[in-house]
């Protein structure tokens, strides 16, 4: 593998999962903390908010996991090798 | 790629086991291997949950029941109390098989049998098992569209405006890319991270990541499953 091509794969694969971790981090700390609340005004419905919360949790998680697919098919699967 | 410094632990990626069927056509032993182990253990443990039904539930046939009412309670949430049933079969298999695939690539050691190129491991984290699950699920959508409303279902490409016609031919296709990518990357994640971390430190420290990757991939069939029953309601609503 050519040298500039390797280390600017290194560096992109670095910065897709970093990048990507931005967002979901963000949006995750927000529905977290709404629900935190929640189930302090009513926590009689605190199974339910725990169910959305994670199914919603797990819907963020996926856009950095498309960041780090990139980064794998970046690091493993290089199609500019 | 391969790399390996302590030997006691290696990361592979992208290395298959491949059984040659003919020239052109090849397949990962690997990842049939394991799918026809949980297949197994899914059908056994079927069978065994029917061999004796009786009345009152004991033994195989309570767990087997309770497992049933879990996914009843995934397709009723979904798809309504009246159209649930038809569609319970296949969102129930898809439910089993990848929580099975992914719970036989966390808690079995696979690593105690050697193969002679890559490894056994989860099947779901090979894209091609993932995909092929999220394009089934593309299809029954569709087949559950046009059995209940005929051609009349395309109508919906023109909802709420015929201006956003090209944005719902593309979720037909970033649907299936969503499904496949979400469950092939998570479960990867969840192994390269074990690897990874069993190469650096080999003993306790990888261990809270392991159970966090358990629970993780549990998440994932449900998650799975779910979409799967939110989608057909979609095209059946």
């Amino acid at each position: 593998m050519d040298a500039i091509i390797s280390a600017s794969s290194v560096i992109a694969a670095g910065l897709s999962v970093g990048l990507a971790a931005i967002g979901p981090g963000i949006g995750q700390g927000t529905a977290a903390g709404q629900a935190v609340e929640g189930i302090a005004r009513q926590p009689e419905a605190e199974n339910k908010i725990r169910g959305t919360l994670l199914l919603s949790l797990a819907f963020m998680e996926a856009l950095t996991i498309y960041g780090l697919v990139v980064a794998l098919s970046l690091l493993f699967a290089n199609p500019f090798s | 790629m391969y790399i390996n410094t302590l030997s006691l632990a290696e990361v592979e990626v992208g290395k298959h086991f491949y059984w040659y069927l003919s020239d052109e056509l090849t397949v990962h032993g690997q990842v049939l291997i394991v799918s026809w182990f949980v297949l197994l253990l899914v059908i056994s443990f079927s069978i065994l949950g029917t061999q004796k039904i009786e009345q009152i539930p004991q033994g195989w046939q309570n767990f087997m029941e309770f497992v049933v009412e879990f996914i009843e309670d995934i397709a009723k949430n979904q798809l309504g109390p009246t159209y649930y049933k038809p569609w319970l079969p296949f969102i129930g298999t898809l439910f089993l098989f990848i929580f099975g695939c992914n719970w036989a690539g966390a808690l079995i050691p696979w690593k105690l049998i050697t193969l002679p190129e890559g490894e056994l491991a989860a099947p779901t984290n090979d894209i091609n098992t993932t995909v092929a699950l999220s394009l089934l699920v593309s299809l029954t959508y569709f087949y559950a569209g046009l059995q209940k409303k005929g051609l009349g279902y395309f109508k919906r490409y023109l909802e709420p405006t015929p201006v956003l016609l090209p944005i719902n031919i593309l979720e037909d296709f970033t649907k299936p890319l969503s499904l496949s990518f979400r469950l092939f990357g998570n479960i990867l994640a969840d192994e390269l991270t074990v690897s990874v971390l069993t190469m650096l430190v080999p003993l306790i420290i990888p261990l809270p990541i392991m159970v966090l990757g358990v629970f993780a991939s549990s998440i994932q069939a449900l998650i799975f499953s779910t979409l799967a029953a939110a989608y057909i309601a979609e095209a059946i609503e």
